[in-house]
């Protein structure tokens, strides 16, 4: 019974190829996580570590005090991925649209200058978009002037209406790039065969863009959209670089990321609260998992894929 | 090159600590203050080695940054040395009640400081005083001097005088009136609110009715402030609500601005910057002839740890640390970083003789939300970096920033309920 002796046997590779990613995973990803959603459910008293359940969860969501904050964070969020959201993609696509033109010279540069801010660190490009955007030295008011619109400049970091709004641009303008190539790989992938079919059809210029390379290209659209979402809702780094932890002007670019530094790690004279840090924390983890799953269910499964 | 020298100068010292260990005792200071490396090592510590042979000193500051959690695991781990240089209140406080700390009321350099000196390291009801004061930062007006007589201004002494210096300046238009920015906040709030506050609220008194529940935020007294910094704003130069801390900085440094809000410690920074003659004057007075109060604030002292085993040699430190010898070094070498002690300690930087007359002249204070009352969420101290520039910017009312900041003090602090 060759079958069953087959069975019987335990195929030692697999779990000796499998420890050293499983190992490596869980102890830098796996454990850390739960562990933060554990401590959650702590607090300290009297310099004793106590379980209280849920209490965190009730102080975030009923005291005014922090659901006040919380919602600030949060509605700032969503600020931050919308602006992406409208920005980056249509910019993605004409940028990756124009590079896929045949006809255009110096692709190669284009692509390359484009992609090169998303190398750089948040820090590098926190400080250089302050002092480009800074009233007293930067050149973004002088620029202004040279082209008579220095009405329109206004100290965007500065002012509770434009700072989030100015901050999520610079994102974008950092991490165009990405949304850029994915969308270009998408648009290379589709085959001659198909736009020429649709031109014996009558279908050229702007309609096969419309017509057959956008259907094509959604997927790789909305897998752009979920990084962003994910990114967004984890983005921290941008704010605390240009803003500091208390992300000003009066809170207006705080988000749930710096929400969650300020109450970890404390601030000044505020001492760190690791517990309610982690309840934060995990509130984050739970709307990232339901824009996901959103995403992944609702989204991913309905949309029509071609095969070539 | 300077490293280098640094490195030496460490290998020499530990080399010499290590030699003379076998018959002496060897005290290691914990600190934060690496950028005081050498002044301890050149003029510190020789000066205390020579009147106290048989005593030996090592300073081992870490990062300012990681100084807490650093010396709070060698705390724990038992390693850490034996003197420790205490931050301001709350940070240390905690180390006091962990026993970490000894309670150093009965030292006796310990007469040469005041009240307000020690506040910054006693328990809250002032039974035990577990650090020896070593150096407050007083907060007031930096002032271009050049700027003033080609403007025909003189140092203001009432608000009133202020404001039409500043609206003489703004006419002129050849300087910004004042260089301050609310991008980072706590300008606002250490440089403005905690700087001219103390004139309305009385000091210590005030200060002191707060923390017993006495007064509240939303009296006259602590919103009076925040109508004053909303005056402020038309003075900035355009685009503060963008101008960062450095920014300030080098605006005033380059002679663009006229007046600077500002606290002592940027004394040493700016006397190698600027080109002009620099004044400096006291927060101006609500009306002529009122008693002025100023912000001399308790910033570092040192300490003893529970668990050292040279009790007895660190006691002749922290002594010495009250003398007047110490003062006159410490304050000297760090133009700016004043001599809490009450010794009357001659310095030698005109600026910092400035800043100091004015402990005579006037009430010396703390800034306010520091003691006690910044331990609970909302973080007052926080709050009210955020208040004083929603002041200056006018988006809240001076009325409504009190009443916000009295209820979140009210929310968790028992004598304010």
């Amino acid at each position: 019974m060759p079958a069953s002796k087959d069975s019987s046997v335990i195929r030692w590779h697999i779990v000796v190829f499998l420890a050293p990613a499983v190992l490596v995973y869980t102890a830098i990803m796996i454990f850390p996580l739960f562990n933060t959603l554990r401590l959650a459910l702590y607090t300290e008293i009297e310099r004793e570590r106590v379980f209280v359940g849920l209490q965190n969860f009730y102080t975030l969501f009923g005291d005014p005090i922090w659901s006040d904050a919380f919602w600030n964070a949060l509605g700032n969020n969503f600020w931050f991925f919308f602006i992406h959201m409208i920005v980056q993609n249509p910019i993605g696509i004409v940028l990756a649209a124009i590079l896929s033109h045949p006809r255009l010279r110096f692709a190669h540069f284009y692509r390359s200058a484009i992609f090169i801010p998303t190398i750089l660190s948040f820090v590098i490009i926190g400080f250089a978009w302050k002092l480009i955007l800074s009233p007293i030295w930067g050149i973004a008011p002088s620029m202004l002037d040279a082209v008579g619109l220095k009405s329109l400049y206004a100290p965007y970091l500065g002012k509770e209406e434009y700072a989030l709004t100015t901050l999520a641009l610079i994102s974008v303008w950092q991490f165009i790039g990405i949304p850029m190539m994915l969308i270009y790989a998408a648009l290379l992938s589709i085959p001659e065969e198909i736009l020429e079919a649709g031109e014996c059809d009558g279908i050229t210029g702007l309609s096969a863009f419309w017509k057959i390379k956008l259907p094509l290209i959604l997927p790789a659209i909305g897998i752009i959209s979920i990084l962003t979402f994910v990114g967004n809702f984890n983005a921290f780094d941008l704010i605390y670089a240009a803003q500091g932890a208390l992300a000003g002007p009066d809170f207006s670019t705080d988000i749930l990321g710096t929400f969650m530094y300020r109450t970890f790690f404390g601030f000044q004279l505020q001492l760190g609260d690791p517990h309610m840090g982690s309840a934060i924390a995990t509130a984050m983890f739970g709307i990232i998992l339901i824009g996901v799953c959103l995403y992944l269910f609702g989204i991913q499964t309905r949309m029509r894929r071609y095969q070539f | 090159m300077s490293k280098s020298k640094l490195g030496l100068a460490l290998l020499a010292t530990s080399i010499l600590g290590a030699t003379a260990a076998a018959a002496d005792t060897t005290l290691t200071i914990e600190s934060w203050r690496n950028d005081d490396l050498l002044l301890w090592q050149n003029k510190i510590i020789p000066a205390f080695e020579a009147a106290n042979p048989g005593i030996k000193v090592q300073f081992t500051p870490s990062a300012p940054a990681e100084y807490n959690a650093v010396l709070n695991s060698k705390l724990d781990a038992g390693s850490a040395g034996d003197l420790i240089t205490c931050r301001p209140f709350d940070a240390s406080l905690a180390l006091y009640e962990a026993g970490h700390l000894t309670d150093l009321s009965a030292l006796e350099g310990m007469a040469n400081f005041s009240g307000v000196a020690k506040s910054a390291w006693q328990t809250d009801d002032g039974s035990a005083t577990f650090c020896v004061p070593m150096a407050s930062v007083i907060h007031g007006f930096i002032y271009n001097k050049d700027a003033f007589k080609e403007l025909g201004i003189s140092v203001p002494e009432t608000e009133a005088d202020f404001f039409a210096a500043l609206e003489t300046i703004k006419e002129d238009g050849s300087y910004t009136p004042m260089a301050m920015g609310t991008n980072d906040q706590w300008e606002a709030a250490t440089m403005g609110y905690n700087n001219i506050g103390p004139n309305y609220w009385k000091g210590e008194e005030g200060r002191l009715a707060l923390i017993a529940g006495d007064q509240k935020l939303t009296d006259e007294a602590w919103v009076a402030p925040y109508r004053t910094l909303a005056k402020w704003g038309a003075y900035l130069g355009d685009g503060y609500e963008a101008q960062t801390y450095p920014d300030s900085q080098n605006i005033f440094t380059l002679g663009r601005a006229a007046i600077y809000p500002a606290g002592s410690w940027e004394i040493s920074g700016f006397n190698s910057l600027v080109d002009f003659e620099m004044g400096a004057f006291n927060p101006p007075v609500q009306n002529a002839g009122d008693d002025c109060y100023i912000s001399d604030h308790t910033d570092i002292a040192i300490g003893l740890n529970a668990k050292s085993p040279n009790a007895e040699a660190a006691k002749t430190l922290l002594n010495w640390v009250g003398s007047e010898e110490f003062a006159k070094l410490y304050a000297n070498a760090l133009p700016g970083f004043f001599s809490l002690s009450s010794h009357d300690v001659a310095m030698e930087d005109p600026l910092a003789q400035e800043f100091v007359s004015w402990r005579g002249k006037c009430h010396s204070s703390i800034r306010s939300t520091y003691q006690i009352l910044s331990r609970g969420t909302p973080n007052l101290e926080n709050d009210t970096w955020n208040a004083s520039v929603n002041a200056i910017k006018g988006t809240e009312s001076p009325e409504d920033a009190g009443k916000r900041l009295q209820d979140g003090l009210a929310s968790w602090y028992t004598p304010q309920q």
